[in-house]
């Protein structure tokens, strides 16, 4: 099983004769991340929960949408943070905010179904009308939909606000908990993180992703196999609008407010930034990069300002962290790993079979 | 046109498994195919030969939907699918492989037949993972085992030999239930043993199962089929059985004799 493809896209399935396929099933490592991840609480503080690990989970997810659509079906879309902030909005507008004239207070368990609907739609619509182009072009209609977005938000006062947008966005009290406390709302990212990788884990091995992956190997071939690609491939962005408008909901309620600036251009480049960086072939890379992201933003300041520079230039950080992986490891950081990985057990013993170049 | 099942069954009764008439290709101001009329018989099986440029591939491609033709009608089983995108086409029994082997090289070759198995039934957009009884798994390992790659079927395409791949690529073709397939120079490249299995799979096809395969080798083209179509410039050329075809003398001129060693591809 030496990496083979640039695009190491899926773990083949678990043969027994092979000692490294054991990531099919569940990996030490999985476990003891889990273990960890469900008892941080107890000792992390609140800025963690929330602003590191909370955040991380929540841009991990949006990342995850667009892994789902550039890794399995190859269709790279910068759209995903908007369908994000789209379910944001909708959450904003039907729920409660402080701003009374727009919002319309209805109850959580009304205004978020209808906000995730309402993004579902908007993603798959984005869909429709860029399944038909391939790689740049799939890239420059999500963008100019994005940027449409953006600037629509900025300049509509009726519903969304304009520059200001909404503020006050604040999580349901249910079952007597305030779901933004720093550990309900925790658990909250964790459950939905959780949910969505093995929600992408386990659909790329049904029927549908499968398909998905073979019209990224060759389209006409799917055709030519009976497959209707272009009903495929819009499919596959409402599956992955879902995940997204999911992680709007969860991102508006942290932020406790969404104004245009929450889907700006920057920010939905970040997104294929993340997602690049931690590796796309795989559901777990969008999360790594996520955190790696998070941890930059939240202390390369400081760590700039300890240097004695200036603490602004902290996207020069990412960019140059960026800058490094995609010039070393196409495949994001997974990539770097699972090179050092083969380096160390091909040191160790020589692999019988398999290992064509 | 035929549009309910019982129009279609009937018409499939009484009509050719495949009709051309007047199909004619551009590309530009290049006909690769003028004004074609072809009829292929329920089961027939035939061999179309020409040189480099003849218009057998675009003839595929036609016939197929990866390219409309410029003008005139394709039926299928007396069904008009002239307009039908290729999926539409491929639902209704017809298939076809590739001459540059067009698989899905991220994927196990189970994955890739069992895609095939999928691709002409229901539950296209199933999000429930195959169980191990699962009867399209089931019928994805006997594919696999008909064209002898039973023993790699958990790799991925990518780490075939070219002669697997060749094989795989004849699988996926069987895939469901055909009713007429296409072969696109099946046996390029192969060694000779290889060469020998792909016509034993050919011959033990279903005899209900027709097929037009285009094929540079003679031993292989002659051997499988029970009529021929020479094509040249686009045209069709000549027709008749394999044995007036090789001893045609024009034939030779054009195809069989010497200026052909050049090598093909």
């Amino acid at each position: 099983m030496a990496v083979i493809d640039a695009r190491d896209t899926i773990e083949p399935r678990p043969v027994a004769t092979q000692p490294l396929s054991v990531l099919g099933r569940v990996h030490p490592a999985a476990w003891l991340l889990a273990v960890f991840l469900l008892f941080l609480p107890a000792f992390a503080s609140n800025f963690v929960l929330t602003q590191l690990f909370g955040w991380a989970m929540i841009l991990g997810m949006v990342a995850l949408s667009l892994m789902f659509l550039a890794g399995y079906g190859g269709m790279v879309s910068l759209v995903q943070l908007t369908v994000a902030a789209c379910a944001g909005y909708m959450v904003a507008i039907f729920g409660t905010s402080a701003v009374d004239a727009i919002s319309l207070k209805w109850a959580w368990w009304v205004a978020v179904p209808i906000a995730i609907v309402i993004a579902v739609i908007f993603g798959t619509i984005s869909g429709a009308l860029s399944v038909r182009t391939e790689g740049i072009y799939t890239i420059m209609i999500t963008l100019a939909i994005a940027s449409g977005f953006y600037y629509f938000t900025l300049q509509n006062y009726t519903i969304f606000n304009g520059f200001s947008g909404f503020n006050a966005v604040n999580a349901p009290v249910v079952f007597g908990v305030n779901w933004r406390d720093p550990i309900p709302f925790y658990y909250l990212c964790l459950f939905w993180a959780a949910a969505s990788f093995l929600a992408v884990v386990y659909v790329s091995r049904s029927p549908f992703g499968l398909a998905l992956q073979g019209t990224r190997d060759n389209a006409r071939r799917m055709e030519a196999l009976g497959f209707n690609v272009t009903a495929h491939r819009i499919a596959a962005y409402a599956f992955a609008s879902l995940i997204a408008a999911i992680a709007g909901v969860l991102l508006v309620w942290q932020q406790i407010q969404i104004s245009p600036g929450t889907a700006g251009v920057g920010p939905v480049v970040d997104i294929l930034v993340i997602a690049v960086v931690g590796g796309i072939g795989r559901p777990i890379g969008p999360f790594i990069g996520a955190f790696i992201y998070v941890v930059l933003r939240t202390f390369a300041v400081d760590v700039l300002e300890g240097l004695g520079l200036d603490g602004k230039r902290f996207q020069l950080l990412i960019g140059l962290g960026f800058l490094v992986i995609v010039l070393f490891s196409p495949d994001g950081v997974l990539g770097l790993w699972s090179r050092f990985k083969d380096r160390v057990l091909n040191s160790n013993s020589l692999r019988p079979g398999g290992g064509s170049a | 046109m035929p549009t309910t099942v019982a129009e279609r069954l009937s018409a499939a009764g009484t009509a050719n498994a495949l009709d051309l008439r007047g199909v004619t290709r551009m590309f530009g101001a290049l006909a690769a195919l003028v004004d074609i009329t072809l009829s292929v018989r329920p089961g027939e099986r035939r061999a179309v030969l020409g040189s480099n440029g003849a218009g057998k591939t675009t003839l595929f491609n036609c016939i197929t939907g990866d390219f409309p033709p410029t003008s005139g009608i394709i039926r299928f089983f007396g069904e008009d699918v002239t307009s039908f995108p290729p999926h539409e086409r491929i639902r209704r029994g017809l298939r076809r492989t590739y001459q540059i082997s067009a698989l899905f090289t991220g994927l196990a070759v189970i994955d890739n037949v069992y895609l095939a198995c999928r691709g002409v039934s229901r539950g296209r957009f199933s999000l429930i993972r195959p169980r191990r009884d699962d009867g399209l798994m089931q019928s994805a390992l006997d594919l696999v085992d008909a064209v002898h790659l039973t023993d790699v079927k958990d790799r991925l395409v990518s780490e075939l030999s070219y002669g697997q791949q060749r094989q795989l690529e004849v699988a996926l073709a069987l895939a469901g239930a055909p009713r007429f397939i296409l072969f696109d120079e099946p046996a390029a490249g192969l060694s000779p043993t290889e060469r020998r299995e792909l016509v034993e799979i050919l011959t033990s096809l279903p005899k209900h199962i027709g097929y037009i395969i285009i094929e540079h080798d003679m031993d292989v083209a002659l051997r499988v089929v029970e009529s021929v179509t020479m094509m040249h410039n686009g045209r069709i050329f000549k027709e008749g059985r394999p044995e007036e075809i090789e001893s045609d003398p024009e034939v030779q001129e054009l195809y069989l004799g010497g200026a052909h060693g050049g090598g093909h591809g």
